[in-house]
């Protein structure tokens, strides 16, 4: 929890009263007959990473989505970097990026052949340098001229990484960031998202379910369930609140209802989702 | 985006091959029939081509729109469409490059189809002179229109829509008189034929071939009927595309 060490980043999670990366206000988005998301409301301060966590069918995709313009909400209002989305996406698009195992890049193409295209869509400026400055930093000069669906895993993740940040955004919505890497190669990619938001003072929005992810990197954590908050705060208030010596222990006790301690010496009951309810809303429309 | 799809094509020999592997083997085919009616009726004598012209015309229309849809669709099968539709891209800007790929992918699939027809049937499809402007731009304009719309329903309803892509072209082809003229049809069917700009491509063909007159009219009046078109499929899309975000078919995009 290095980041949590930092009074800069502390302050920034436990006051988003500043300028706002993304403001969220009262979302609901309803599916037929599953309410996917159901009227949250936050602040994300610029600079800050925050964790969205919650169990398969929580509603963090949509509501990544519906922050990335992708899925428009059934109510309630988005905005990001001061701009209603999508009304306003022109002016926030080149300016934010975004990585989700729900998209993949075009495999026939090479990996530089991706990065290029990718670049002249965000008119990124000198992008032969820019395109070697990334191939640098997270290693991919041994394959940038290899098609992409002849790449492993790994390679795949650091390629969609390097399209994340070929426009050097200043909001990068991650989904499941590191999901099927094997540890080396996901600490790696932690480090580098960990370098990133400090040398360009970037938001970062991270939906994941590796808490351990989520505890190293995170500033604040927002914990949804069957489409509403049900925790927002630092991973040690989160922590100590329900008095666990893990995110991963707090994750379970959400999960499955046990009980939180709340300040005031009480404790409430979070009644359990039943599996059902919850397999219904893991498959999006 | 034109160059994504340049990379695509040459990085794959199948598609190109499948290119003109079509359009070959519906000018030979035909061809031959054309030949054979040629030698034992007197009417396709004097219209020599009109058969091997409609059929080179008629791959134009539908290679047209399939270059325009099966672009489209490289990115629907890629899972790529979420990078774009999050990219500065404008809906606009992405139509745009998927006509000029389809153009492309025209020229690749239809050069060596009138190649093959002016060496095997000496039928020189250029010799219909400056025409084959009027004719080729008409055509385009409609399989673009198409295009469009069809690539909103395929956005809209996800892969499972697909199939409208490679069939919905052909519910036209009896209406668009390709093959004969319109006055064969039903009286009340004529109206709806010309309703369809193809038709007057179709028949100016045919005034070309057998009356050596060029059908300015025609042409004029296919002008007007494809920039309605495109206009409505344009506007279709657009709203397609919001309803793929209502609906959230922009994150999935499978069957």
């Amino acid at each position: 929890m290095a980041q949590h060490e930092d009074s800069e980043g502390l302050r920034r999670a436990a006051d988003p009263i500043g300028p706002a990366a993304i403001e969220v206000v009262h979302l609901v988005k309803q599916y037929k007959n599953t309410r996917a998301v159901d009227d949250i409301s936050f602040r994300i301060a610029r600079g800050s990473i925050t964790g969205l966590l919650g169990g398969n069918g929580a509603g963090k995709t949509t509501t990544i989505a519906m922050i990335m313009g992708l899925v428009l909400p059934t109510s309630g209002r988005v905005e990001v970097l001061g701009h209603p989305m999508p009304e306003q996406s022109a002016h926030v698009l080149g300016r934010m990026n975004f990585e989700s195992p729900y998209v993949d890049m075009p495999m026939r193409l090479t990996v530089r052949q991706n990065l290029s295209i990718f670049g002249r869509l965000y008119a990124v400026a000198n992008l032969r340098e820019r395109i070697a400055q990334l191939a640098h930093d997270l290693d991919l000069n041994d394959f940038i001229d290899r098609p992409n669906g002849k790449l492993s895993a790994g390679q795949k993740t650091r390629v969609a990484l390097a399209k994340a940040l070929i426009n050097q955004p200043e909001l990068l919505l991650l989904d499941e960031p590191t999901a099927s890497l094997d540890p080396d190669t996901a600490d790696w990619v932690r480090a580098h998202f960990e370098t990133y938001r400090r040398t360009h003072e970037a938001t970062i929005l991270l939906a994941s379910h590796n808490m351990f992810e989520v505890e190293r990197l995170c500033d604040r954590v927002i914990i949804l369930k069957r489409g509403r908050i049900e925790e927002d705060d630092t991973p040690d208030g989160i922590i100590a609140r329900y008095s666990r010596a893990t995110l991963e222990e707090v994750f379970l006790d959400v999960a499955r209802g046990r009980a939180q301690d709340d300040p005031n010496g009480q404790s409430r009951v979070i009644p359990q989702e039943p599996p059902n309810e919850r397999e219904s809303r893991e498959t999006v429309p | 985006m034109i160059m994504r799809y340049w990379y695509l094509l040459l990085s794959s020999w199948p598609r190109l091959l499948e290119l003109m592997y079509w359009p070959v083997l519906q000018v030979i085919t035909w061809g031959f029939l054309q030949t054979y009616i040629a030698q034992n009726a007197n009417f396709f004598v004097r219209a020599g081509g009109t058969l091997i012209g409609a059929v080179i015309l008629w791959d134009i229309l539908f290679r047209g729109q399939l270059g325009f849809s099966i672009s489209f669709l490289e990115e629907m099968w890629a899972r790529n469409l979420g990078n774009l539709m999050m990219s500065p891209l404008k809906p606009i800007e992405f139509l745009l490059a998927l006509m000029a790929m389809s153009l492309i992918r025209l020229a690749i699939g239809v050069i060596p189809m009138t190649l093959l027809a002016l060496y095997l049937f000496h039928f020189n499809f250029y010799g219909l002179g400056l025409p084959l402007i009027a004719f080729f731009c008409n055509l385009i304009f409609t399989s673009w229109a198409v295009g469009i719309f069809v690539s909103g329903l395929v956005l809209r309803n996800g892969l499972g829509a697909e199939s409208i892509v490679w069939t919905l072209m052909f519910a036209l082809m009896p209406l668009a008189c390709v093959y004969y003229p319109v006055q064969v049809l039903p009286h009340w069917l004529q109206y709806v034929s010309w309703s369809l700009p193809p038709t007057y491509v179709f028949e100016g063909m045919r005034a070309l071939l057998i009356d050596h007159v060029f059908r300015a009219d025609l042409m004029f009046f296919s002008l007007t009927i494809n920039a309605a078109l495109i206009v409505a499929s344009f506007g279709a899309f657009l709203a397609l595309l919001r309803s793929a975000r209502v609906n959230g078919s922009l994150l999935g995009g499978g069957e």
